[in-house]
């Protein structure tokens, strides 16, 4: 095979997505997803039966509690979880291409050059002994067939896109020379290396300061824009998502209970979930001891989840309904579909907080909470 | 070395603690130190939450320990309840120790995985054998419900406990002892945030119960405003800016405090993202901080003089305090993209 000219390398690094239309088409399709684990207790239902549908250069952003099963789907898709005790069913459609039974080898060539991944932590994607130059050429020179010294030179301008200061020296350094933030420009350059169609951020910042997360996030936004990437970004931080996604997808207990596009989650959210995550967060703009919402209790036990709606034994809305059977994910509008039996704002949703408020109880048996962030401030009562 | 000042703390008479010039330095191998704490002074009323934040190495941590005497600072004074902490030794200080607690980020790492729960929480009265085993039962089983742990579950070990549970186990070790003060490290960093909102308020709730003072250390600005009556805004082991949450949110003089309001991500789609505005650049070695104003390699506004001299803490409105030669008026925003003029 003759070595592409550094010219196209160029064009395909920098420029990926822009080789295909820049229309509105599927890029990912993912159907029933499930993935289980075997374990001594039992299976655990990690991922449930997950649909979504990702466009070319859009943004899904995955929200939920921890070990709701976000990096689990994640890796899931991707195919990057241990094979032993592993039961993974359903379709993942990748430009039209089921990868749902390819195993890693049938994957290689997926990896980093059309789909790759940023972690939470950066030091567990870098090798921590070996230089950050070496690291970056090695990921390209897997996918493209270019010279040492190419690829060397490909790697100074790729953290030269992340903004590294003094790239050239930064390529002789180890990963622990470097900070939190430019560790994760590094891990960045090197997911977007060969150029990928869609690219997972598992909690890239979450490790990370604010002025370096907006950073960070920025930087992402823009190599998104430039290469016509899309991307899934995984986070618990709603605030991260609000302003940098199409689409936002809330999961619990391993599945999706709402799904819309981002301004309508938060305007019209109709998950008493969603509603609870939202109002559980303290906000700037809200004065000092303003007393926040909580969620009473814990997500289910992925192994013996209960019965009907997940959510139930922690909801303020409970009916008898909820705890006898799981409400189908609907999509009552276009594009905005949702678990419930008693949604948000809904006619059905205000009788069922009357009922509770009434009886001071849920039908899990749950103290009623008013949902509505409490006006008073603390230390009155 | 020049302190960033004490303008801002209040008389010494009114104090719970007050913390003057702290100076604390870590030995980084063959003759470089870490400069981590540089002059930090703080006060804080009884019954008052005062927050410090800022971001990763600043300091707050190392400062939350000095005060503790958990390293012994190199110089500067910690008074607690008009007794001076750094000159306190052997038994003393020891003394001292039930008076402050700590509270830490990760919940199950710092609780002991082989002690029942019970025992952990009763430790700081074991210590000193207060009253009779009977009686320190009767208050182990106190502050577990207070915090919301039923002392059924007392005979349990950590790990079978949750991290928002092992939190509360935490606060109800730390408030056994009835210390005069709670100095809590990122205590909801590492939690869900449904969680997280359960153990703010319990920490209110605790406040309010007993009368608790706390200095509220994490790098959440959201958390911090909600939690503190007084916020400490750190950088580079120097403060920054000091006042009243309410003000000093709506109207940062410090360019370091707007840096930092402003790369909050808002959870509204309505707000828009400020991508332009961003603060750059990364956060000098502590080893070899920038002489004068410690920011100025970041500031948009630095000028020579901030690289001659160190800003002191001075009052910028009424109430609210900034060490900055060059603070913000009301209302005034900053360009983070204007060139920065002294370098180094
Ligand atoms: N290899 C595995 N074997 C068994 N269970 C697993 C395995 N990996 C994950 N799980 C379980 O699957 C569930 C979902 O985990 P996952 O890591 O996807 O959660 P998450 O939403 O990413 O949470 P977090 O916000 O904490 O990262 C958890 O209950 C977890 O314990
Ligand atoms: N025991 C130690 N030995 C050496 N250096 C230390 C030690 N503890 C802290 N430092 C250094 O002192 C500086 C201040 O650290 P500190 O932990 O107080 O910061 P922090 O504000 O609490 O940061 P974070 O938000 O990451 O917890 C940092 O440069 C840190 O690396
Ligand atoms: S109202 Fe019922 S169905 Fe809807 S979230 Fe609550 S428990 Fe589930
Ligand atoms: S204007 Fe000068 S003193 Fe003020 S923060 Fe900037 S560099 Fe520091
Ligand atoms: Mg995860
Ligand atoms: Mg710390």
């Amino acid at each position: 095979m003759s070595k592409p000219k550094p010219t196209d390398i160029e064009k395909r690094v920098s420029a990926a997505g822009s080789t295909v239309t820049q229309s509105s088409e599927t890029l990912l399709e993912v159907s029933d997803l499930t993935t289980y684990f075997r374990s001594s207790r039992g299976l655990v239902r990690a991922v449930d039966g997950v649909s979504f549908k990702l466009d070319r250069g859009k943004t899904l952003g995955i929200v939920g509690e921890s070990g709701s099963g976000k990096t689990v789907l994640a890796r899931s898709i991707m195919e990057l979880l241990p094979r032993s005790g592993l039961e993974r069913n359903g379709s993942i459609l990748f430009e039209g291409t089921e990868l749902i039974d390819f195993g890693p080898k049938e994957m290689r060539p997926y990896w980093g050059a059309q789909m790759s991944m940023i972690f939470q932590d950066p030091m567990t994607s870098l090798n921590p002994v070996m230089k950050i130059g070496n690291q970056i050429s090695e990921s390209i020179r897997e996918h493209l067939d270019v010279s040492k010294q190419y690829a060397k030179e490909l790697s100074e301008q790729l953290l030269v896109s992340v903004r590294i200061p003094e790239a050239a020296r930064r390529l002789d350094e180890y990963p622990h020379q470097l900070s939190g933030g430019m560790r994760q420009r590094v891990c960045i350059a090197v997911a977007l290396a060969c150029g990928p169609k869609l690219l997972f951020a598992d909690e890239p910042t979450t490790a990370l300061d604010v002025t370096v997360q907006a950073q960070v996030l920025d930087l992402m936004a823009t190599a998104q824009n430039e290469r016509f990437m899309a991307m899934i970004l995984i986070t618990h931080d709603l605030g991260v998502v609000a302003g940098r996604t199409d689409e936002i997808v809330v999961m619990y207990a391993g599945r999706i209970v709402e799904r819309a596009d981002t301004k309508t989650l938060f305007s019209n959210m109709k998950m008493p979930y969603t509603e609870a995550l939202l109002k559980s967060i303290p906000r700037v703009d809200q004065p000092s001891h303003l007393r926040l919402s909580t969620i009473p209790g814990r997500p289910p036990d992925l192994v013996n989840p209960p019965e009907g709606c997940k959510f139930a034994p922690r909801c303020a809305y409970a009916q008898d309904r909820c705890t006898q059977e799981e409400p189908p994910l609907r999509e009552i509008t276009p594009g905005h579909e949702y678990r419930c039996w008693f949604p948000v704002g809904t006619p059905e949703g205000a009788g069922a907080l009357a009922n509770n408020r009434a009886q001071g109880t849920t039908a899990t048996g749950l103290v009623f909470q008013e949902p509505e962030v409490a006006t008073t401030t603390r230390g009155d009562g | 070395m020049a302190g960033t000042g004490d303008a801002h703390l209040r008389p010494e008479e009114d104090s719970l603690l007050r913390v003057e010039d702290l100076v604390v330095t870590f030995s980084a191998g063959s003759k470089k130190v870490i400069q981590a704490v540089s002059g930090i002074s703080l006060d804080v009323i009884d019954g008052e939450t005062v927050g410090l934040v800022g971001e990763s190495g600043c300091g707050k941590s190392t400062t939350g320990r000095a005060i503790v005497q958990l390293p012994r600072p190199v110089s500067g004074k910690v008074m607690l309840d008009g007794e001076d902490l750094t000159t306190l030794k052997g038994e003393a200080l020891r003394r001292m120790r039930p008076e402050m607690q700590m509270i830490f980020q990760d919940p199950i790492s710092s609780l002991n995985p082989r002690r029942k729960v019970r025992d952990i929480v009763s430790e700081g009265l074991d210590i000193w054998s207060v009253g009779d085993k009977a009686s320190r039962d009767a208050k182990v089983d106190e502050v577990l419900n207070a915090v919301g742990i039923d002392p059924v579950n007392g005979d349990r070990l950590p790990h079978e406990f949750s991290g928002g549970q092992c939190q509360r186990i935490s606060i109800a070790r730390a408030m056994i002892t009835n210390p005069k003060l709670i100095i809590c490290d990122e205590p909801v960093s590492a939690l869900d945030v449904s969680v997280q909102a359960q153990i703010i308020n319990l920490l209110q709730d605790m406040k309010t119960r007993y009368g608790l003072t706390l200095i509220f250390i994490a790098h959440d600005l959201a958390v911090v405003k909600n939690v503190s009556d007084r916020v400490v805004v750190m950088y580079l082991g120097k403060t920054c800016e000091v006042g009243k949450p309410e003000i000093l949110y709506r109207q940062p003089a410090h360019p370091y405090t707007a840096a930092l309001l402003a790369a909050i991500p808002v959870p509204d789609p309505n707000v828009k993202v400020s991508t332009e505005n961003i603060l750059g650049g990364e956060v000098p070695s502590p080893v070899s901080p920038p002489s004068g104003c410690r920011f100025r390699t970041r500031c948009p506004r630095a000028t020579e003089l901030c690289a001659a001299e160190e800003p002191k803490m001075r009052e910028a409105f009424s109430g609210q305090y900034v060490a900055c030669h060059f603070p913000l008026s009301p209302g005034e925003t900053i360009d983070f993209h204007s060139p920065v003029t002294a370098k180094n």
